[in-house]
């Protein structure tokens, strides 16, 4: 259990999109463009990390019987510090990602670090493990999302790589979440495979 | 005539699941069978309603008079989880049977984003009561619809050859990719 | 153990309410400078007043529309109208948009929708003067814009009817109620005989609607 390991579990062995198929909801749903997934990605990466740290530090201090409804209310208080923070600063990416940013809260993957892994280990080890598992989730989403927009749209972040005609502009809608994601996740099952 | 179009595009045009990508992990987890499909619409359904009816009341009651609305997700999450462990406590009491069929569905409703994704919406949506209530179930049957066509595909699925590298979740995510285009013909109706 | 939970509520609750107290004035802020971006960019000419403390509101059916008088040295050089319509191909659309003095549109600016990403969503861009189906100049008068299909002279955006009549529905409810009271609030505005039976019309059609307001 290296230090390296906690931070690199979350990036590929692990990773919360491709691999445990966690955090669904707003995998497919803010996914539309790359600089969407990011923000969502990093969005969460916060809560992961300091709810990891706070839930690491007070997890011996709490009973076992309301463990799951403390580690809640401490995520809810993240989520909501991050939502007001965006809407102040990034009123923008805020708009577009609408009812995502709440829904935070009920990502499986920050209570499922916290329950499975914050709430047994020191802080440090807590910190690597949700800087890791946030990030992975953000390369997954920016990973998506820039697919999706490079074929719905002809870009990707924002920036015009073919001719937006030639867009297929499912990709951008809903089915084109469902199916972007199926084959990306054919296409790293085969890599992990063949390793 | 109001209500009957909150309920036809909460069903089909904004499916939850389909077109809102609300309520996705129990859609891929729980749609092998068709009859565990139809027993997590019955605890979506119930749970859904009852947690709108409350939160609608403790947001008109509580946070606008006082202006704590930043306080809407902790609260709201807190009433959810709440609820769940009551419904299931009553149900356990009272009607064995019915716990019997729903009971395993119970906790994994809490994380279900489109409980607490329904509560949000109808607060931001500036639903009234009785409307916000008929939205909440028209979603919740919505749920359902797609959740189980799902899993009768999914049900034909597992007697077909399919290719190495598509089985599990790549062949359900494009599946519910087509199933979402199919849905995406009730778009405009409204 | 409910004291437990309730000093992680109450810690929780006090640190949500700091981070609120801190970011409240830049929640605002940021909401009010999107609405007056908007003012500025569908207003063309230099304007010296804050249109929106001048600002008035007018109800509809079933919603309010926003009138924001720009004036310069006291006479008015244009109105950015905040309206919507509700036939979006995915619920409301809000517009603001601006218009010059004698009625024609200056300019517009999407400010919400819910319309299908590459198809409707393209409104923002393609009414401009600088898009396919420009709107800027036209006079909306009492027969309203309308797209080819309908009769009228707008493009509607390629494949996507509904949002492109949605568009110009928002647009000429701006234009009937900014005629319907342009007599009220701004003498200062010429007129043509068009817009005369209009403001002949339109108060009425308000009066009642603002007793029904009151009556309950």
């Amino acid at each position: 259990m290296s230090n390296l390991s906690n931070l690199t579990r979350g990036l590929f062995k692990e990773n919360p999109t491709f691999v445990l198929l966690l955090g669904m909801c707003p995998t497919l749903g803010v996914t539309t463009s790359a600089i969407n997934g990011m923000g969502m990605g990093l969005a969460t990466a916060f809560v992961l990390v300091m709810s990891n740290i706070v839930i690491s530090l007070v997890a011996n201090n709490i009973p076992d019987k309301i463990r799951i409804p403390s580690f809640i209310v401490i995520i809810a208080a993240f989520v909501t510090i991050v939502d007001m923070s965006m809407a102040a600063y990034l009123p923008s990416l805020h708009e577009s990602l609408g009812l995502f940013i709440p829904l935070i809260v009920v990502n499986c993957i920050v209570l499922g670090r916290a329950e499975a892994f914050a709430s047994k280990n020191g802080a440090l080890a807590s910190v690597l493990d949700g800087l890791g598992m946030g990030l992975g989730f953000t390369m997954s989403l920016t990973i998506l999302g820039g697919i999706r927009e490079l074929l719905g749209s002809g870009k990707v972040f924002n920036l015009p790589v073919f001719n937006e005609n030639y867009g297929m502009l499912v990709f951008v809608l809903a089915p084109g979440a469902f199916l972007a994601l199926g084959y990306l996740i054919a296409f790293i099952n085969r890599i992990r495979r063949t390793n | 005539m109001e209500y009957i179009l909150i309920f036809i595009a909460a069903v089909f045009v904004n499916n939850i699941v389909l077109a809102q990508f609300l309520g996705i992990c129990p859609f891929l987890g729980v749609s092998k069978k068709v009859s565990t499909a139809l027993g997590m619409t019955g605890a979506v359904t119930f749970v859904m309603v009852l947690a709108t009816l409350v939160t609608f009341i403790v947001q008109k009651t509580i946070l606008d008079p006082f202006h704590i609305g930043f306080m809407q997700t902790i609260t709201f999450i807190l009433i959810i989880a709440a609820l769940v462990q009551m419904v299931e406590i009553i149900l356990k009491k009272v009607s064995p049977a019915l716990y019997q069929a729903l009971g395993v569905f119970l906790p994994l409703i809490t994380t279900n984003c489109a409980v607490l994704g329904v509560a949000i919406m109808v607060i931001q949506k500036e639903f009234n009561l009785l409307e916000s209530i008929v939205f909440a179930a028209s979603i919740a049957i919505g749920f359902g619809l797609a959740l189980t066509i799902f899993a009768g595909i999914r049900e034909q699925l597992s007697l077909v050859n399919v290719p190495k590298g598509m089985q599990g979740s790549p062949i359900a995510l494009v599946t519910a990719g087509l199933l979402a285009m199919a849905f995406m013909g009730f778009s405009g109706i409204v | 153990m409910v004291l437990v939970l309730f000093c992680v509520t109450l810690i929780s609750s006090a640190a949500v309410a700091y981070v609120n107290s801190l970011t409240i004035t830049s929640i605002n802020k940021a909401k009010e400078a999107k609405q007056a971006d908007a003012i500025r960019q569908v207003i063309p000419g230099a304007f010296n007043n804050d249109p929106v403390a001048d600002s008035w509101k007018v109800e509809t059916d079933g919603g309010v529309l926003e009138f924001f008088p720009a004036k310069q040295d006291g006479e008015t050089v244009g109105t950015a109208v905040k309206t919507y319509t509700k036939n979006g191909f995915g619920g409301e659309v809000w517009l603001m948009v601006g218009f010059n003095p004698d009625g024609s549109i200056s300019n517009y600016s999407v400010l919400e929708h819910k319309e299908t990403p590459g198809l409707g969503s393209k409104m923002d861009q393609w009414f401009t003067k600088e898009g396919k189906g420009s709107i800027i100049g036209k006079k909306p008068g009492t027969a309203g814009l309308k797209v080819r299909k309908d009769g009228g002279d707008v493009d509607a955006i390629t494949a996507a009817t509904i949002s492109s009549r949605a568009f110009l529905d928002a647009v000429n409810r701006a234009s009937a109620a900014l005629a319907g009271n342009a007599d009220v609030y701004s003498g200062a505005t010429p007129k043509s005989s068009t817009r005369d039976t209009l403001t002949e019309e339109k108060p009425v059609a308000c009066d009642s609607l603002c007793n029904h307001h009151c009556n309950q």
